[in-house]
């Protein structure tokens, strides 16, 4: 066991946090932070899975809410379809999403650096545009999800409890997955190549084949966010894919610390909390988001993962 | 052909604002290796300076004039303060501070000029028609964008390779710690440089004023097609903004009028009604990932380092 850092004490309190939220919210009756939280969550597990190939692999996507996009529309489309069981949505989310970051994968890594920045967000752009010229599911105007997904008496998503705790679960399980990940040969082997990648290509890796895996296991992740977003708001839009939310992702996920396991938790909470915050205070919350982002980057090295590591030696 | 010609020219014409969007975007990035992602916020901005410039001088083109200078001040301003402090950092800081100006500079803009949109209304003069063949008219205002932006790009052309700064610019783009070591005021230059982007965007901003709504978000969708155009021209390469702004407006363009009709022949109505405007508008995404695909570096790469 390593010592006693801020930075593990801070991300324990959190973690106990929204373990214990629910009863929180029975105890009081706020009946609106389970709803906040609950996406909270969601937006949660997809900042870590963009944390695994941004942070972790150094492939910086941005066009991460396209798979919150594919996720949330495998789930309607099937519903309006007829197709209610979970059992079916979410695998087929799942697959959907998989399939997608194969394909732009395979192209986008032909590049490096601004490039790959760049031509991610046009894929993403094109799944936005794919999605409005959806006329059968809404186009732009956007899908109902009538009934949430059907687990057959195993769990009920209507239940807000149930519906945050499968959330809270789903999110644990991604972060363990990305921990065995990170600290497999396979990761290690992702890792090295974020730091250099003709090193790792001398030695004998064949880089491209170990980055599109981890390409297509983070887009896969961010597939589940993407089917879990559409049960929560029962409603899913071109509008989450839209590049200013790729954006979102990221802040969040540089805002908690890159790199780091639970620091794009740490970034969505802080994030979402902070827009609903200032946006309770004033309506032009933006005004003061904007430059805080600014202030972030140019003193906040690392995050608050960063920041909180420095308070513990200083 | 009435309407081949003036697709045709509507194409040339969106092309050319795009260059002056992409020019400036290119130059900041080739020199400053800094993504500015609010750079359509300058353009936004100069829309709604002229907007306002217009109406309180009761001009159109003292408005335009006035408007210019503010989004030149404005962004040398924005420069000094700012983004200054980003060169030298990793592309992904870049971009998510730029992020946070654009939420920034979209809530001021709301604040200001409140939540519903402005209008620029055109002087008489550039309102009617002109005869460019024979039977066939063109909005004369459509043709002065052309031939501004025609002008502005020749102008930029000259200014680059022709100068003594043009010089310095192209020295600091291909190494600037070495003109910076040659004497060269590196600060004051990239100031400079940021500033002649960002009037070029509000050149770009006001002139698209009068046919478009000057609205909040109005610079957001613009921005990425100026990040499609110099990723296809390749990054840092003022020639290849040129051509891949024409050819975007023109695909962009000529895709959105013909491709409904076009696919018409092909699937039926109610299909081809519905596929066409998605179509036409993920034309230039699958461009630009044929070209990046194709040549990772963009269509002419500016320095190979």
């Amino acid at each position: 066991m390593k010592a006693f850092t801020v930075s593990k004490a801070v991300t324990a309190l959190m973690l106990a946090g929204l373990v214990l939220l629910p009863l929180y919210s029975h105890l009081s009756g706020n009946i609106f932070i389970l709803t906040l939280f609950t996406r909270i969550v969601i937006l949660a597990l997809a900042a870590a899975s963009l944390n695994l190939i941004m942070g972790f692999g150094g492939m910086m996507s941005f066009g991460h809410a396209a798979y919150l996009g594919i996720g949330g529309y495998a789930v309607g489309m099937l519903a309006q379809e007829g197709v209610g069981s979970g059992f079916i949505q979410f695998p087929v989310a799942l697959a959907a999403s998989a399939l997608y970051a194969l394909v732009i994968g395979a192209l986008s890594l032909r590049t490096r650096g601004v490039y790959f920045i760049m031509i991610t967000l046009a894929f993403a752009q094109m799944a936005y545009y794919v999605a409005s010229g959806l006329a059968r599911y809404g186009g732009d105007d956007g899908l109902t999800v009538y009934k949430r997904s059907d687990f057959s008496g195993l769990i009920d998503l209507g239940n807000r409890t149930q519906f945050y705790y499968l959330c809270l679960a789903c999110l644990f399980g991604v972060i363990f997955l990305i921990w065995r990940i990170v600290n497999s040969r396979f990761g290690l082997v992702v890792q090295g190549l974020r730091s250099n990648e003709q090193r790792m290509q001398a030695i004998g890796f064949p880089a491209k084949r170990y980055q599109l895996v981890c390409f297509v296991i983070s887009g896969t992740m961010c597939g589940l966010a993407g089917a879990l977003l559409a049960n929560n708001t029962d409603f899913v839009s071109p509008a989450v894919m839209y590049w200013t939310r790729s954006g979102d992702l990221m802040v969040m996920v540089i805002l908690g610390g890159m790199g780091t396991l639970f620091g794009p938790v740490m970034g969505a909470v802080v994030f979402l909390l902070l827009e609903e915050f200032l946006s309770q205070i004033t309506e032009y919350w933006a005004l003061i988001m904007g430059p805080l982002l600014l202030l972030i980057v140019l003193f906040g090295r690392g995050g608050i993962m960063g920041m909180l590591g420095r308070a513990g030696r200083g | 052909m009435l309407l081949v010609v003036e697709q045709f020219l509507n194409g040339l014409q969106f092309g050319l604002l795009l260059f002056l969007l992409a020019a400036g975007l290119t130059l900041v990035f080739g020199i400053m290796d800094l993504v500015n992602l609010a750079h359509g916020s300058l353009y936004m901005m100069g829309a709604y300076f002229a907007a306002t410039f217009a109406a309180w001088t009761g001009s159109f083109l003292l408005g335009a004039l006035l408007a210019l200078g503010a989004t030149l001040v404005l962004g040398i301003v924005l420069e000094m303060s700012a983004l200054r402090h980003l060169y030298g950092r990793d592309h992904l800081d870049h971009v998510l501070a730029t992020f946070g100006l654009i939420l920034f500079f979209n809530e001021a803009v709301r604040l200001i000029w409140g939540p519903a949109g402005l209008a620029l209304p055109l002087p008489v003069w550039l309102t009617v028609p002109v005869p460019i063949l024979p039977g066939i008219h063109y909005p004369a205002y459509r043709l002065a964008i052309i031939a501004v932006a025609l002008l502005v790009a020749l102008l930029l052309y000259l200014g680059v390779m022709r100068t003594r700064i043009g010089m310095l610019i192209r020295a600091g783009a291909s190494n600037r710690e070495m003109i910076g070591a040659l004497g060269i005021n590196i600060k004051l230059l990239y100031t400079l440089v940021f500033g002649l982007g960002a009037a070029l965007a509000g050149l770009a901003g006001l002139m698209q004023a009068p046919i478009l709504t000057v609205q909040i978000g109005m610079g957001e969708n613009i921005l990425i097609l100026a990040f499609v155009i110099i990723v296809i021209g390749g990054i840092g390469s003022i020639r290849g903004a040129f051509l891949a702004a024409i050819f975007v407006g023109m695909i962009d363009t000529l895709g959105r009028a013909f491709l409904p009709n076009l696919l018409r022949q092909v699937l039926s109505g109610a299909a081809a009604s519905t596929a066409a405007p998605a179509l036409s508008s993920m034309l230039i995404y699958l461009l630009m990932a044929i070209v990046l695909v194709v040549r990772p570096e963009g269509l002419f790469p500016a320095n190979r380092r």
